[in-house]
């Protein structure tokens, strides 16, 4: 469990983080969702004890980090896969961390096959590429074998093969009963990952909610109409009082936003207009979420003017 | 492949023990252990220490011959053979100003951290391992340094034995000093945490430093050589000891006070700054 209560980050004038509060569940893969520079990294940090926050605080099973007496066996971290020293072979990257919080010598070559990195064990650092460094920061989080999981983009730079791995083993986690936070800007990653989501934007939360909730009530739910009475139809709809785009290039497809659509079947219905398409729209996770942070942008340029 | 942990469960994660500074020490001295510039530095640090002493004392001996009778009464053989551990120094500074700010220049600190949230014990044991180490190495060094360089004396002007008034002080003090050093080094990579900027300081206050002093007009250069941390310290390497100098041990207290200074700095910003 992570909770942070009122959590803000200023550097100078600026303001990473903005406010935070929220709790993270064991037993979820909660994904940390924001785009670039929206603070989830000064975040994960603030978690970690590696900053300091401005205002508030942030606790991990109602600890801060720095008090934690074991912290690599209550909670694994994954930050920045590049941030090791490139002299240093594999194995004795891990050795020195699990030594440092009393971790026995056999559990590093235990993470080292869990990983697949046990044949180049020996090799330095340095010559490791971005997929091969993600392992081995997923392997030093797992040292510990801790109850809580921090990930900060963990499949950037994997093959195919390493997403498809690191997505079950998040799960695994989550299924094993440990609190698992997973950032990544790939919405259609935390799709298939998460089931929980935080979404933040220019420092502030913007949503804490499951995944099918956020599809849910994200505005843009649409219905994709081809008729050969197209304009006719939209008339209809905009009577109806909702809103319509098209026709466009192609004069028999319209989009209607603010009916369903069985209210658009009945409508058409009722009018004698002919369907080829109807078709209900979701909004893909992507689309939920650039939603959401324009909104986030628009709003925060609205402040700067205030 | 499947992702199950060997050893997960409430009931083992319950079973572990708190995380202790000699975890922290072990941890460091596998670090140092494993990047291959230790073994140079400490390899550049024997061979100079020694290879200069050696070459330093031949010299010495062959000129002793044409002295006058005021250089013949502070002849020092044993300082004389301990002259290379002086830039010796240089090697340990290097490695110890690397030691902590690789880590920086890597990212590998906030891994670090990460490990050891509590920052005085991860300097504390960076400090000690490093210390410890130099002072094996540097020990090492020195006494090779004196019998190797009492040995090219010999025939050509009085040698000193271990037994003689200060001489086994002086050697092991040697060693003692380079330690002081070693911490100074850490201490200053953490402070400036660049590289290049650190192993400059420690050039500075090594070499540079007193080497300006000593351009000085006497009434300035005196006081500040023989409280100057590094050659205050020195003294403690040495059996006769000069005008405007301290004592061997004074002087070593006086380098101690100095290191222990920027230590309690460095260990305050650790604490402080956002890593």
């Amino acid at each position: 469990m992570i909770e942070a209560r009122g959590l803000v980050k200023r550097y100078g004038a600026t303001t990473a983080v903005d406010d935070l509060s929220f709790s993270i569940r064991p037993g979820h893969v909660t994904g940390f969702l924001g785009p670039n520079g929206a603070g989830k990294t000064t975040t994960m940090r603030m978690i970690l004890g590696l900053d300091a926050p401005t205002e508030g605080s942030v606790t991990v099973d109602g600890r801060s980090y720095r008090d934690l007496p074991a912290p690599m066996r209550e909670v694994g971290a994954l930050l920045d896969a590049k941030a090791v020293h490139g002299g240093r072979p594999a194995r004795d990257h891990l050795l020195c961390l699990a030594l440092s919080n009393g971790i026995p010598r056999s559990r590093v070559d235990e993470v080292l096959r869990l990983v697949g990195l046990e044949d180049v064990a020996r090799r330095r650092a340095k010559g490791f590429s971005l997929g091969m460094s993600q392992r081995l920061g997923i392997a030093s989080a797992l040292l510990g074998d801790p109850a809580v999981l921090i990930f900060d983009e963990p499949v950037n730079g994997l093959d195919p093969d390493g997403i498809h791995w690191v997505r079950t083993l998040m799960r695994t986690l989550a299924t094993e009963g440990r609190t698992v936070l997973v950032s990544s800007h790939l919405m259609s990653e935390m799709a298939l990952t998460a089931d929980h989501l935080l979404v933040i934007g220019q420092g502030r939360l913007i949503a804490d909610t499951s995944v099918d909730d956020f599809v849910r009530s994200s505005s843009r739910q649409s219905v994709h109409v081809r008729s050969p009475q197209a304009a006719e139809l939209a008339g209809r709809c905009r009577e109806a009082g909702a809103a319509v785009d098209g026709p466009g290039t192609d004069p028999d497809v319209i989009e209607i936003t603010g009916m369903d659509s069985a209210e658009v079947g009945k409508l058409a219905a009722a009018h004698g207009i002919v369907l080829f398409e109807l078709v209900p729209v979701r909004a893909s996770l992507e689309e939920a979420f650039m939603e959401l942070t324009k909104d986030s942008v628009e709003y925060q340029a609205a402040g700067v003017t205030r | 492949m499947t992702a199950t942990l060997p050893g997960v469960g409430s009931a083992d994660r319950a079973a572990f023990r708190p995380a202790t500074f000699a975890d922290a020490l072990r941890s460091e001295w596998v670090k140092l252990r494993s990047v291959r510039s230790t073994f140079w530095s400490l390899a550049i640090t024997v061979v100079l220490g020694v290879g200069l002493g050696a070459a330093i004392s031949a010299a010495a001996a062959h000129g002793y011959a044409k002295s006058d009778a005021p250089s013949r009464l502070s002849w020092d053989p044993t300082s004389i053979s301990l002259d290379g551990i002086g830039i010796a120094t240089l090697a340990i500074a290097v490695l110890g100003v690397l030691f902590i700010s690789s880590e920086y220049s890597s990212g590998m600190i906030r891994t670090s951290l990460i490990a050891v949230p509590r920052r005085g014990r991860l300097l504390a044991a960076k400090a000690v391992v490093f210390a410890l180490v130099t002072f094996v190495v540097g020990e090492v060094t020195s006494f090779t340094a004196f019998f190797l360089g009492q040995a090219l004396i010999s025939g050509h002007a009085p040698i000193a034995t271990l037994g003689d008034p200060g001489v086994a002080r002086a050697v092991v003090g040697a060693g003692l000093a380079l330690t002081a050093i070693a911490v100074l080094s850490v201490a200053t990579g953490t402070l400036l945490r660049h590289p290049a900027a650190a192993i400059s300081a420690m050039v500075a206050v090594l070499f540079v430093l007193p080497g300006i002093a000593s351009a000085l007009p006497d009434s300035w250069r005196n006081p500040v050589l023989e409280f100057w941390p590094t050659q205050a310290g020195g003294q403690i390497a040495n059996v006769r000891i000069a005008a405007h100098s301290l004592q061997p041990w004074p002087g070593f207290g006086v380098m101690c006070l100095f290191v222990a200074i920027v230590y309690g700095i460095a260990w305050t910003l650790l604490d402080r700054r956002d890593a």
